[in-house]
């Protein structure tokens, strides 16, 4: 490789003349290594997962080509379909959650009070711990004889509740482990917004009139949409393919009420060891992500037109 | 190991000391060359828990023994479970001996093909004391280990028998009698259960999967087989709605709210804090019952056999086992090793400290090593009693995880009050095609 990148633009100089579009860019030298790795760790695994979905292909037994009845084979598993539901009930409550409080909370800390910076602080703390820990203390949390929520809920004369354990709350139940995690990281981000957002408009709100929600509303609100976009991308991205809480927690459990795709892909692959499905199972999963984020980028590039429309 | 009582002072004056105790303790196995293979490393691929634990503290007195180097790694078990298979399927697996979870990867591993007769080995003097004999391990032993051909496969290691734990104080002051048989366990829960003060008469494992380990066992009792003789699942007969049905009424009526999410964690919790009666479960928690950090239930605990149904009375069984893997080259030293695990000495400290019952005969039966162990003399009496009702507790197929999963997700169904027979069906209709797929391939 050395020997290329030395020799190629002596070459260049040499060659420079009226055959000039023979030439090979001069670039191309530095272009092969990245192209090398992205081949390697990008493209050939993705071919290879494509490949093994089109098989047959059981841990202990020979692999035999299929074409796509691996895939045939979804459309008629109750599971996944189901699965498939579960994603996206809990991608949509753990984005829009953590946006909601965590954009509450920048806007309270945004404020300046005796304290702030230590109450920062402790408030971020959720998003430092490792989430199979957090899971494993949220279970006996959540334990409907000893839990200690439900000892709260007592307290105020509310029922007991069985949280994770029954079918019905157990994704809201650990979409609230998600909210309390990841509202923090929401609320850096939109921080970050809020500080670089002019006082000018403020002060000219003020001289009008306008109440606090107008203010939030008319003012900040647009003013952050960006950032607020970018957090919900990450907790896009993180919600959907999110694991460990929910591994940790309930393995998918009641039955399979929290069994999103992503716990249903690790079963069928590394429990019952059946890889071809389970390349069929990743492949249909990467299209949904893409297709999610397709929508967020849409509907980002939507409001910019529209911004841009109202300036003109 | 000849008939020397360990107790923890022993242990605890050295490795040189311990080692010397070890090498006076085989007198009789001169035979064996033991020095022969000096020299060789070993690899040993562990699941995490007390076996784990038991091999790596005093693996250095088999080195002293033998001058064989051993590294070994202790791996969640369900993690282990995944790495060894991955490895062994490329062929060239980086472990020289494997710890298996016989009640899941038995069929998996000898269809493979994945694992060294232990046969030959066992038949040579100079590599096997005379004291391990085929006949010293137990039935559900040897049934785990053996093949199809009748060839050792793996050398059995710690069985795990169900057993009933019941909470004394509560039981006395209901005046309930221990059931002897399954309806008695009903109506005695009855009586336990109080909602008001927040106790129930039962727990147990709700969580799929989990789950079957329990409903096997009512399962056996109400004389379920779980295959034909030409190898169908027959988990949707009569004998399977009826234990069903027994497992429904136990765990929605007399059990806390929410068991059908519950694995061994949840249940443990409930009953060391003094809220749930009876538990059923494997005969490896009484040292976490037993320990006063972790338990408000200390010597509280009733220890008995699982109580019989209309068609007998079975001890629900799973196990584990040690093998080398047919690609190994260092498979001599590794027999020794595994023949080290399983030993005598191994194993009594095994059962002593409660963290798994050897699945050799000699050893639990054997008056010394039964009166060092460290846990209450019911708990020994109830694996005893155990190891004589015993029966595997899970089909032997190589798709045993979603037999569990998919069987399992039935039973969750049942708690939130499905039909049992027509459960159990739709559960058996989805699995006999995979069944089919992986025996034909």
């Amino acid at each position: 490789m050395s020997a290329l990148t030395q020799s190629t633009p002596a070459a260049a100089r040499f060659d420079a003349g009226p055959e000039k579009e023979l030439r090979p860019p001069s670039y191309w030298p530095f272009v092969v290594p990245a192209l090398l790795v992205v081949l390697a760790i990008i493209i050939f695994p993705w071919v290879f997962t494509i490949w093994m979905s089109l098989n047959e292909w059981k841990v202990g037994s020979p692999t035999t080509f299929v074409g796509f009845s691996n895939y045939l084979r979804l459309t008629s598993d109750p599971r996944f379909i189901e699965a498939i539901g579960h994603t996206l009930v809990y991608t949509v409550l753990s984005v829009l959650l953590p946006l909601v409080f965590g954009t509450f909370a920048a806007v309270v800390f945004h404020q300046k009070f005796a304290g702030r910076g230590f109450l920062r602080g402790i408030f971020i703390m959720p998003m430092m711990a490792t989430p199979v820990a957090i899971a494993l203390v949220w279970t006996m949390m959540f334990h409907p004889q000893l839990g200690i929520l439900n000892y709260l809920l007592s307290l105020v004369g509310i029922p007991a509740q069985l949280w994770v354990f029954h079918p019905a709350t157990v994704i809201p139940s650990l979409v609230l482990v998600e909210t309390w995690q990841w509202t923090p990281l929401v609320m850096l981000i939109v921080l970050g917004g809020l500080a670089a957002i002019p006082t000018e408009p403020y002060e000219s709100a003020q001289i009008d009139g306008a109440n606090l929600w107008q203010v939030f509303r008319f003012i900040t609100l647009p003013l952050i949409m960006p950032f607020l976009f970018i957090a919900g991308m990450i907790r896009m991205i993180d919600a959907v393919k999110s694991f460990d809480v929910i591994f940790a927690i309930t393995q998918g459990g009641p039955g399979t009420a929290s069994e999103t795709i992503n716990i249903y892909l690790y079963s069928v692959a590394f429990t019952y060891y059946d890889l071809g499905y389970g390349s069929a199972i990743a492949v249909v999963f990467f299209l949904l992500i893409v297709l999610l984020a397709a929508i967020m980028l849409y509907a980002r590039q939507r409001m910019l037109w529209t911004e841009i429309a109202s300036d003109a | 190991m000849a008939d020397h009582k360990i107790s923890r002072r022993t242990l605890l004056t050295g490795t040189a000391a311990a080692g010397a105790l070890s090498l006076t303790g085989l007198p009789a196995r001169a035979e064996v060359n033991w020095k022969k293979y000096a020299g060789t490393k070993l690899e040993v691929i562990l699941a995490k828990g007390p076996r784990g634990d038991n091999l790596q503290k005093y693996v250095k007195e088999f080195t002293e023994l033998t001058g064989i180097e051993v590294e070994s790694e202790q791996i969640p078990e369900q993690q282990q479970r995944q790495k060894c298979v991955i490895e062994l399927t490329s062929g060239r697996p980086s472990f020289d001996v494997v710890h298996l979870s016989y009640h899941v990867q038995k069929r998996q591993f000898e269809k493979a093909g994945w694992l060294a007769d232990m046969t030959p080995f066992m038949k040579d003097p100079t590599l096997t004391a005379p004291d391990l004999v085929e006949s010293d391990f137990s039935a559900a032993g040897l049934q785990y280990a053996k093949n199809e051909k009748g060839q050792m496969l793996s050398l059995p290691w710690s069985v795990d028998y169900f057993i009933l734990y019941y909470n004394k104080e509560l039981f006395q002051k209901k005046g309930v009698a221990v059931p002897k048989t399954l309806d008695e366990m009903v109506a005695a829960a009855e009586k336990l259960t109080d909602p008001k003060e927040g106790i129930y008469g039962f727990v147990g494992r709700g969580l799929r999967n989990a789950n079957m380990t329990l409903w096997t066992n009512f399962f056996l009792d109400y004389g379920g087989e779980f295959l034909d003789a030409k190898g169908n699942i027959l988990t949707d007969g009569p004998e399977a709605v009826a234990a069903t049905k027994l497992y429904q009424t136990l765990l929605t009526k007399v059990a806390p709210p929410g068991v059908a999410g519950f694995n061994w964690m949840e249940s443990m919790a409930s009953f060391t804090q003094g809220r749930s009666a009876m538990w059923i479960d494997g005969v490896g928690w009484a040292p976490p019952l037993e320990d006063p950090a972790a338990s408000r239930v200390v010597g509280k605990v009733g220890y008995t056999v699982v109580p019989a149904g209309p068609k007998g009375q079975y001890s629900a069984t799973y196990g584990d086992g040690v093998g080398i893997p047919a690609a190994s080259k260092n498979k001599e030293a590794a027999y020794l090793l595994c023949q080290w695990i399983v030993s005598k000495k191994q194993g009594a400290r095994l059962l002593q400290a409660g963290g798994g019952v050897p699945f050799r005969n000699s050893i639990l039966g054997d008056a010394e090593v039964q009166s060092g162990v460290k846990m209450p003399k019911e708990w020994l009496q109830s694996v005893i009693d155990s190891s004589k009702i015993s029966k595997l507790g899970l089909p032997v197929v190589i798709q045993v995880a979603e037999f569990r999963d998919i069987v399992g997700a039935a039973l969750t169904a049942t708690l939130s009050g499905a039909d049992p027979a027509a459960e159990l069906k739709k559960a058996n209709d989805q699995f006999r095609p995979i069944l089919e797929r992986s025996e034909k391939a």
